[in-house]
């Protein structure tokens, strides 16, 4: 697939001194579902910012369908929506109002067609001529999405679109962003919330400390680095790891009852068989069983964790 | 040149006019009728004519700049604040907008609304005294020009403004007594010279001075400076706001 924004070599220094980006290199590509995932202060606000043009980059350069977002902002602005964190909106204003401002700014001519069919999509329409003080935050937040889609953008940012939102919305907004998908829209959306990600993400990027840390495909990624583990119930407790065990690696729990198998992605499977052929030869019996895998928030965790680490 | 843009910008912008209707029109009517019930009846009584106009009738280009001057700056300072303050600001500014876009869009709507209440107040003169205007067209280029100066100068302090107080420090602390002090309500000429010679460094002075002209055709500098000088604010204002895009001043860092 063709990389719809690239960015290159790209750092962002503040004013205060603060170095939010530190050399960001990363291909987005058409059509994907791209989640970044960082703790606050990652610098994925800030990255986004950039692409958007709300943000000067210090240095480096992003190209937006191949044009640079400096240079030819209007090229790239225009082919752009974003719904940004903060629920900033127009109290005195109407819905109706601010949607179709948001698609007057972006040079789009009035479409009051599509601006209701995109307000029916996001159950606002009863609510058109309210004003948007009026609203609930989960109502603001659907306004701030109807914004971002007003002028048809081919790329859409999310910036922590679920922060305080009900499970109801969230479900819409997925099942939303799955449409805009099928329509050929380009998704990035940013969260530290890793079911997020895990769930909707056809990759998934790490960012700490104004670094990507990794980029991967979100299945690869799980069967990379998801550890899979194996938890054995025994019948009777054991004093110690018996000496014809220590082939496998495994830990003895510290009352002596259970034994839990630690391995990597798919590559364990042999193992398994043979640990318990072993067992039963052994005459360890267990009364239990249970496998589990790391999901991308245990990944996301030692990741971040461990690269802290190296920091310091 | 996005056009769809400029005049969304403008036409959400006058609305904001039409919400506030009341606190935008009606209180800078009244604020100047009550000029002229103490200026011009009260101390006008008593000066009567003021080279040869009546008192009344002398005051009324001042009136019309004070009330131009101060709508600008704060319309055109509350346009741009407003938004940085709620953060709705985002949306412009990753919009596929110039930067001259922008201003034409905030600026234009700000020295409309500020032409309007100059209308407005020139109008309820006519109630109070008699009005001539000698050169009409002057009269509306000196208004004009003022106008878009001002809205402009307005936006640059709703740029730089971090709150409230620094928002208002200039329309509320400076521009009313650079008014007062530049011969909105006397011709300078009835001040000692020194006071003459320190009157020339108000930039107001000019502003009220060539726009009475055009009614009356009194002046207390040559109008053509007066003019000059509106055009050197104009060249001002635009460099400090070239400035501003260029750097992306507390817009883009």
């Amino acid at each position: 697939m063709a990389s719809v924004v690239s960015i290159d070599k790209l750092t962002k220094t503040y004013e205060n001194g603060f170095q939010a980006l530190k050399g960001i290199d990363l291909e987005i590509e058409e059509g994907e579902i791209l989640a970044l995932l960082g703790p606050n202060g990652a610098g994925k606000t800030t990255l986004i910012s950039i692409i958007c043009g709300l943000v000067n980059p210090s240095t480096g350069k992003v190209l937006v369908g191949g044009h640079d977002v400096i240079r030819d902002f209007r090229q790239t602005r225009s082919q752009i929506g974003l719904v940004p964190q903060e629920l900033t909106t127009d109290m005195f204003e109407t819905v109706w109002n601010t949607v179709n401002f948001s698609r007057g700014v972006y040079g789009k001519k009035p479409n009051p067609a599509l601006v209701e069919s995109i307000l029916k999509e996001l159950s606002l329409w009863s609510k058109k001529d309210s004003m948007l003080r009026e609203l609930s935050g989960g109502m603001k937040r659907r306004v701030m999405i109807a914004k971002a889609l007003a002028h048809e953008p081919k790329i859409l940012f999310l910036d922590e679109p679920t922060a305080g939102v009900d499970v109801n919305l969230r479900r819409e907004m997925w099942q939303l962003v799955e449409k805009l998908r099928a329509n050929g829209v380009t998704i990035i959306l940013t969260t530290h919330y890793i079911e997020e990600a895990e769930e909707i993400a056809d990759r998934v990027g790490v960012i700490n400390g104004g670094k990507l840390l990794l980029i991967e495909e979100k299945a690869a990624l799980m069967k990379k680095l998801g550890r899979k583990q194996l938890r054995l119930e025994l019948s009777e407790p054991l004093k110690a790891l018996p000496e014809s065990l220590s082939a496998y690696n495994l830990t003895l729990s510290d009352d002596g009852t259970a034994l839990v198998h630690e391995y990597q992605g798919e590559e364990g499977q042999g193992t398994i068989a043979s640990l318990l052929s072993t067992l039963a030869a052994q005459d360890i019996h267990f009364r239990d069983l249970s496998t589990r895998q790391s999901s991308l928030e245990d990944i996301f965790v030692a990741l971040v964790g461990q690269k802290v680490g190296e920091d310091a | 040149m996005n056009f769809e843009a400029i005049k969304s910008i403008y036409v959400f912008e006058m609305a904001r006019l039409q919400r506030t209707l009341l606190q935008s029109v009606i209180s800078p009517v009244i604020t100047t009728s009550l000029y002229f019930i103490v200026f011009g009846t009260a101390i006008g009584s008593r000066i009567q004519t003021v080279e040869g106009v009546s008192y009344g009738s002398f005051i009324t280009p001042g009136l019309i700049m004070l009330t131009l001057l101060t709508q600008c700056i704060s319309n055109g300072s509350i346009g741009i604040y407003f938004p940085k303050f709620t953060g709705t600001i985002y949306e412009i500014l990753s919009a596929p907008v110039a930067m001259t876009e922008i201003i034409i869009g905030y600026v234009g709507a700000a020295a409309t609304k500020g032409l309007i209440i100059g209308a407005i107040i020139l109008a309820t003169a006519s109630f109070f005294v008699e009005i001539r205007i000698a050169h009409p067209f002057m009269m509306v280029l000196f208004l004009v020009l003022t106008a878009i100066t001002f809205s402009m100068f307005g936006f640059i302090i709703g740029i730089w403004a971090k709150n409230f107080e620094q928002l208002n420090i200039i329309p509320m602390l400076v521009v009313p007594p650079l008014t007062f002090l530049g011969g909105s309500f006397y011709s300078i000429n009835m001040l000692p010279p020194f006071w003459q010679t320190v009157s020339h460094f108000n930039p107001v002075l000019y502003l009220v001075s060539g726009f009475r002209w055009s009614f009356y055709e009194i002046a207390d500098v040559n109008p053509m400076i007066s003019l000059g000088m509106i055009g050197l604010f104009l060249v001002i204002c635009l460099s400090i706001l070239g400035w501003i895009f260029k750097t992306g001043y507390r817009l883009r860092n």
